[in-house]
């Protein structure tokens, strides 16, 4: 299947005659939808609940954007990709933009040309045990088995981290998140390794995720985010500036339940110029001027939308943690919208 | 055929090239080669431009950066800080073990299976027949995830070996077998262990040679000279007498649970074991129905001639009816054997690191450069089948008939 990805690529990249990268917002809103790449199923970030609709805070992202740019959060093309398959449906055109928690890293930015519009998760890799293995920190794990998501950043970080630390492992590579539970759970490996986001997330769903810890180390700096490709400035804009509007929205107080009101007109003219009741900064991104205030309503700003999918009260149980806004000590910071 | 009476004669006319029968064909091998070539002429200039309009270049300087990733079966050494081309290398030797390992199996299993479908004994012919039908009309992909989900579930894990109330134990305390892999003592070969080895093998053709001669005194002179106690004495007295007089040069090491995991011995993964074991019967059912139709292929009358001479089923089968089979079998089986090649790019699913998973899967991913990696993917199975065609063919022509 991932060949015949590849080779559809080279297809693409052979038949298309010159067609270099158009402007996406116009293909987007001609097709009336927006294709948006997220994983094959992580849940809180991106899985698809009982009646096929796709939930979580990646999909909040997506949902967002067809939202500012469509007028309807339900627009949506759900594209599930693997850790192998989502650069080359994102360079192929298959998709607009990619939400599935990936990291930015430079060669990815530089040499894979592709453009990160900021970051949605502040993230580290860390490390999964079953607690009856009686581990606590990851230099105790020489000789261990870990299961790794094949084609991430995890895989070089893990790489690096055994051979810095002078222990061993022995790697067992895994396609998607949805392989590596049951070889974890059956013993076939000892630990699992991913972002830690990403072993909350799949430490929820098991059955009893008391019986799993998550070790302190975190060996690796992992901002993740949506991306789109290189070359398409306007489309970069219109993504990066719609996640700046949710973190925006969470840092001015302005909700899913109150943007309706707030949108009339307030005393803060950045929440005016965001909401579109001032300034045509809509406009000038060849958007509708209420294109945040879709965006917020699609499903409420950053913090909700974290609270919702991914935050303490919901299985994941995710701290806010370096995600908290900079007036909270976080590292979330949206520039001015003037 | 076309008569033409009278070839036209004088010079020759450009409308002849359609309407002579002499050129036509021609005329046209000529313009569809020609549109061939710009068909292909033009999917390359799109790739190369598009390429260049994406400010992508083709080149193929990452295989010499390091890889810095890790690969869990080195047939050669290797560590996270060798470059890419070594990756691959490694990649390539782990298809080239489970595609070798694979077609011996599924040859051994694909012939028994064959024969035993034509058996006259009712049950055994029909339990065969369902092992084909089952085999054969299910993907191998799924054949491949099957078996490891049930290797991983049903084998002890390396932990339940572990503490005073272990649910496991080793078999014979020298073989563990463990839902993460087979464990299995490893030879240590001191100084003059290899003198042991050659010893063995010199004894193995020496039993050959014994064979032989026996052959030739029964032919020849109408002697018959018993082989069997002198062969096993030959197997065994000559190594063990090396053995013990150089002083045990060969020891073993044995697998023993330390930490995670058991260490020392000899480790088969259960991706290697599942892979293996999913390519060999899946491919087994192909070759056994190839094997069938050889046997059928040679004539009865062959069959019923042995049988008038006094032979018996059993050498019937091998003497005079397999080798003549084999003209029909070989054929169709190279391609079984480049089918099982092929088949083992499936190893990502049950992590088996082989070729598509190290140059095909991390590297690409990992570089993101995947043309240069696809192209190169394609050019190692290229050359993989064509070795193997190649070999097989030479086999096929040792095997055929001789015209004389």
């Amino acid at each position: 299947m991932k060949k015949s990805v590849l080779l559809g690529t080279l297809a693409v990249a052979a038949l298309s005659a010159g067609a270099a990268a158009a402007a996406t917002l116009d293909d987007v809103k001609a097709r009336g939808k927006l294709n948006c790449g997220v994983t094959t199923g992580l849940v809180g970030f991106a899985a698809p609940d009982a009646n096929g609709n796709w939930d979580g805070f990646d999909v909040g992202v997506c949902r967002a954007v067809a939202a500012a740019v469509l007028g309807d959060p339900m627009a949506v093309e759900f594209v599930p990709t693997t850790g192998k398959t989502r650069f080359t449906a994102l360079a192929s055109g298959e998709i607009d933009m990619l939400a599935r928690n990936t990291t930015w890293t430079f060669s990815r930015d530089v040499d894979l040309k592709f453009e990160f519009v900021g970051v949605n998760y502040y993230d580290g890799q860390g490390f999964m045990v079953p607690k009856e293995l009686g581990v606590s920190s990851a230099k105790e794990l020489d000789g261990a088995t870990v299961c790794i998501q094949t084609g991430t950043t995890t895989e070089l970080n893990l790489a690096d981290f055994f051979r810095i630390n002078n222990i061993s492992y022995e790697p067992v590579p895994i396609e998607t998140n949805a392989e590596a539970q049951p070889l974890y759970l059956e013993g076939a490996c000892d630990v699992y390794t991913t972002d830690a986001s990403g072993l909350a997330a799949t430490r929820a769903a098991f059955e009893d995720p008391s019986a799993h810890i998550i070790l302190p180390e975190i060996i690796s700096k992992e901002p993740l985010g949506p991306l789109v490709r290189h070359g398409d400035s306007e489309w970069g804009d219109v993504v990066r500036w719609t996640l700046n509007a949710l973190i925006a929205a969470e840092e001015y107080g302005v909700t899913s339940a109150n943007v309706e009101e707030l949108s009339a007109g307030t005393d803060n003219p950045e929440i005016n110029r965001l909401l579109g009741s001032a300034g045509n900064l809509g406009e000038m991104m060849g958007l509708e001027a209420d294109w945040a205030k879709k965006a917020i309503m699609a499903g409420g700003n950053y913090g909700e939308l974290f609270a919702k999918n991914i935050g303490e009260s919901t299985p994941i149980g995710l701290a806010r943690g370096l995600n908290a806004q900079w007036t909270d000590g976080g590292l979330l910071y949206s520039p001015p919208f003037r | 055929m076309t008569s033409v009476s009278d070839p036209p004669s004088g010079s020759f006319q450009f409308s002849q090239l359609i309407y002579d029968t002499r050129y036509r064909s021609l005329t046209f091998q000529l313009i569809a080669l020609l549109l061939l070539i710009a068909a292909f002429s033009w999917l390359g200039y799109n790739l190369v431009n598009n390429l260049r309009a994406a400010g992508l270049n083709f080149s193929y300087g990452f295989l010499g950066e390091p890889a810095n990733y890790d690969i869990n079966q080195r047939l050669i050494e290797y560590t996270s800080q060798s470059t890419h081309w070594r990756a691959s290398v490694v990649g390539v030797l782990n298809t080239l073990l489970v595609a070798v390992l694979g077609c011996i199996t599924a040859t051994v299993i694909g012939v028994v299976v064959g024969v035993l479908r034509l058996s006259n004994n009712w049950l055994v012919s029909k339990l065969m027949a369902v092992y084909v039908e089952i085999f054969r009309n299910v993907p191998v992909l799924i054949w491949i995830l099957v078996i490891m989900a049930i290797f991983v579930a049903v084998l002890p894990q390396p932990r339940d070996f572990r503490g005073d109330d272990a649910t496991a134990s080793m078999v014979w305390g020298s073989f563990a077998f463990t839902g993460r892999g087979f464990y299995a003592p490893l030879p240590i070969f001191g100084p003059g262990g290899w003198i042991v080895v050659a010893v063995f093998i010199a004894s193995i053709i020496g039993i050959f040679g014994l064979k032989r001669y026996a052959t030739k005194k029964l032919y020849a002179e109408g002697r018959v000279i018993k082989t069997l106690w002198p062969s096993v004495g030959l197997f065994f007295v000559p190594t063990l007498l090396v053995f013990f007089l150089l002083g045990r040069p060969i020891s073993l090491e044995y697998p023993a649970l330390a930490g995670f995991n058991f260490q020392g011995g000899i480790f088969m993964r259960n991706s290697l074991i599942s892979l293996w074991f999913a390519l060999s019967i899946y491919t087994a059912a192909f070759i056994a129905e190839n094997v069938r139709a050889g046997i059928l292929a040679v004539s009865k009358g062959q069959t019923e001639a042995a049988a008038s001479l006094g032979l018996r089923p059993g050498r019937i089968m091998n003497l005079v009816v397999l080798p003549q089979a084999l003209r029909v079998i070989v054929p169709p089986l190279i391609s079984q054997y480049l089918n099982l090649t092929k088949n083992s790019s499936l190893a990502i699913a049950v992590g088996y690191m082989d070729l598509t998973g190290t140059l095909g899967g991390i590297t690409l991913n990992q570089t993101g450069r995947a043309i240069e990696s696809v192209l190169l993917l394609m050019t190692f199975y290229l050359a993989i089948s064509l070795a193997i065609s190649a070999i097989m063919n030479a086999y096929n022509n040792a095997v055929r008939m001789r015209e004389r």
